[in-house]
């Protein structure tokens, strides 16, 4: 019944906008970081024909990248922190989101508002309040030092890992529990009943049917807080600010806005965004496997 | 599971009668209730402690000595209303939150539209561009838009209109996702019957679809509002300084420097807007949709609010 030019035409300005700016804008980070630096000036020159790339910037990045090189480092401690955030992201917030979807009863829509209320409260102002907390003089110090669990207080934000990896899982935790909530609540009781039934316990039950079932929550909730965290810079910077704890985001933003080399600085995040893809394409692939193994669900 | 109940003796131990309220096997999961209350209070009481001390009396903000509204209006030098840095962040935030809601709303809208009926050839990429932005860290975008306003779009410098462009580029696609899902579920049944009791197309899509849309179109606004307050990247990516800087950028400079009880009096203020923004969001989406709720609970439209 429609024209049949309304719907792409309904769509244009928006494909138009994210072209020229999400599209072309990614184009010119790569044109950069295959690019050369001009001698007297400093900037970097973007060279827009790929047959004419300049591989030696990348080439002096990947080898930075590489065991014994200056980012080898960081790239490991990345991951790390990463890896250590993720494990007790899904540690906490699998109880918290298998409770409220399972066991909650009427309390169901107040505990999910409360849930969903810290991804409305600003990140910054989340973290300011971490920073308040852990003061020389704030609350945790006093409160560690009064039950004489610490001697004396302890400097949190000086530089400590255990900070970063605490502000990672308490930054990014509320958006893994809703995907991960949104999954479990799909689950359909009568399976469990059937799996009991069977003469399952109900460790086995869970086993076997609520966390296969699951998987795709906790593969997408994964993948929702792990991408963000890869590119992280201000978390760090906040809690600690200390070079040994600066991760992979750390070095693009001190490469672009302290450092004189914004091309070394395009070549990191040409490589953070190829191997965050590899990520992205191995979570669609394993969505797409499960979703063929389980055709009734 | 065989564990019987056991009669207590008297005089346990304290440890013993928690341990076996905790693991009665015949109630709800009481472990379960413990981590989940535990959680909730570790993510929200901090944040209300930050607001406490948004009202202490000294320049402390770890040690409570009163109440008072020094920092928000008080303070004839240092507090919100009457240090210009701390107003003109606050302004800078409205403003490039008022402004993506106002252009990536209606574009979101429409492409949102475009995308779930448009059947022809370049749907499938584009459906597929949509994802991106989506999914790509903060930092590639704001490199990447650094980049492109200093080598290609030379006539748009870093500060306001740059931020305004990169929160819009993130934002689109909060819209697309949101109105998507109220497509899908209205399904075309009306606009069909409207077509056969006579309504021109025009008709048709203005006086049937629009109407049907508009708790979605609401609920996106909300959403996209309050993304772009609590943006911090891609305005610190594209601030020039000085004036362009937003509330979370100057929170961010406060927490690496001494911050002063009005650093969390401004996060206080851009906290209560936000939520009072997507409250209203929520609700005018509760009122809309009343009525087309089959025995849907509140939990799942606060599921759909969030996508």
């Amino acid at each position: 019944m429609y024209k049949r030019w309304l719907w792409p035409g309904f769509a244009f300005p928006g494909v138009l906008w994210l072209i020229l700016l999400f599209v072309v804008p990614f184009y010119v980070v790569v044109a950069v970081a295959f690019g050369t630096v001009d001698p007297i000036l400093l900037q970097p020159v973007p060279i827009w024909n790929p047959l004419q790339w300049n591989v030696g910037w990348m080439i002096e990045v990947l080898h930075r990248f590489s065991p014994g090189g200056t980012f080898y480092g960081v790239a490991i401690r990345t991951l790390e922190y990463v890896a250590a955030s993720l494990a007790l992201c899904l540690l906490i917030g699998y109880p918290v989101a298998y409770y409220v979807a399972r066991h909650a009863g009427r309390l169901k829509g107040l505990l999910l508002i409360l849930i969903v209320l810290p991804l409305w409260i600003s990140y910054m102002m989340r973290m300011l309040a971490w920073v308040n907390l852990l003061a020389p003089d704030g609350y945790v110090n006093r409160f560690l030092t009064y039950t004489h669990v610490l001697s004396q207080p302890r400097d949190w934000l000086g530089g400590q890992p255990s900070t970063v990896v605490f502000a990672l899982v308490y930054g990014y935790i509320p958006y893994l529990i809703l995907p991960l909530f949104a999954a479990l609540d799909r689950i359909e009781r009568s399976h469990l009943e059937a799996a009991r039934d069977l003469g399952a316990s109900p460790w086995s039950a869970f086993r076997h049917v609520t966390l296969p079932l699951s998987k795709t929550g906790i593969l997408g909730g994964a993948v929702l807080i792990t991408l963000p965290m890869f590119g992280d810079y201000y978390t760090p910077n906040i809690v600690s600010g200390a070079p040994k704890t600066s991760m992979i985001g750390n070095q693009i933003d001190l490469y672009f806005h302290g450092g004189p080399q914004p091309t070394i600085g395009a070549a990191i995040t040409v490589l953070l965004a190829a191997f965050l893809t590899v990520l992205m394409a191995y979570y669609m692939w394993t969505i797409h496997r499960a979703s063929r193994e389980l055709p009734a669900v | 599971m065989t564990t019987v109940a056991q009669a207590r003796p008297a005089g346990v131990s304290g440890w013993s009668r928690i341990w076996g309220w905790l693991r009665n096997p015949w109630g709800r999961p009481r472990f379960l209730v413990l981590v989940t209350w535990a959680y909730i209070l570790w993510s929200i009481v901090p944040v209300l402690i930050a607001v406490q001390f948004s009202f202490n009396s000294t320049r402390s903000r770890t040690v409570w000595q009163g109440f008072s509204w020094r920092w928000y209006w008080g303070d004839p030098v240092d507090s919100v209303l009457h240090d210009p840095t701390l107003a003109h962040a606050l302004i800078q935030s409205l403003k490039l939150a008022t402004a993506d809601v106002v252009i990536a709303t209606p574009i979101g809208v429409l492409l949102a539209l475009g995308l779930a009926r448009w059947q022809g050839r370049g749907s499938r990429p584009s459906n597929f561009l949509m994802l991106f932005p989506l999914v790509t860290p903060e930092i590639v975008m704001g490199v990447s838009l650094l980049l492109v306003f200093s080598h290609i779009f030379m006539f748009i410098h870093t500060g306001t209109l740059a931020q305004i462009l990169g929160h819009v580029t993130f934002s689109i696609s909060y819209v697309v996702v949101i109105v998507r899902g109220r497509l899908f579920s209205i399904g075309r049944q009306y606009e069909e019957a409207a077509a056969d009791l006579g309504a021109s197309p025009t008709i048709a899509l203005a006086r049937v679809l629009f109407p049907l849309l508009t708790p979605a179109i609401i609920a996106s606004a909300a959403v996209v509002f309050a993304t772009s307050i609590d943006d911090f990247v891609i305005s610190q990516w594209l601030s020039k300084g000085g004036v362009t800087d937003t509330v979370p950028i100057l929170i961010y400079g406060a927490t690496r420097a001494a911050p002063l009880p009005s650093t969390n009096a401004i996060a206080t203020i851009m906290m209560v807007v936000t939520l009072v923004v997507v409250t209203l969001g929520f609700l005018a989406w509760r009122v809309l949709t009343r009525g087309e709720r089959h025995g849907a609970t509140a939990a799942e439209d606060f599921g759909a609010f969030n996508i």
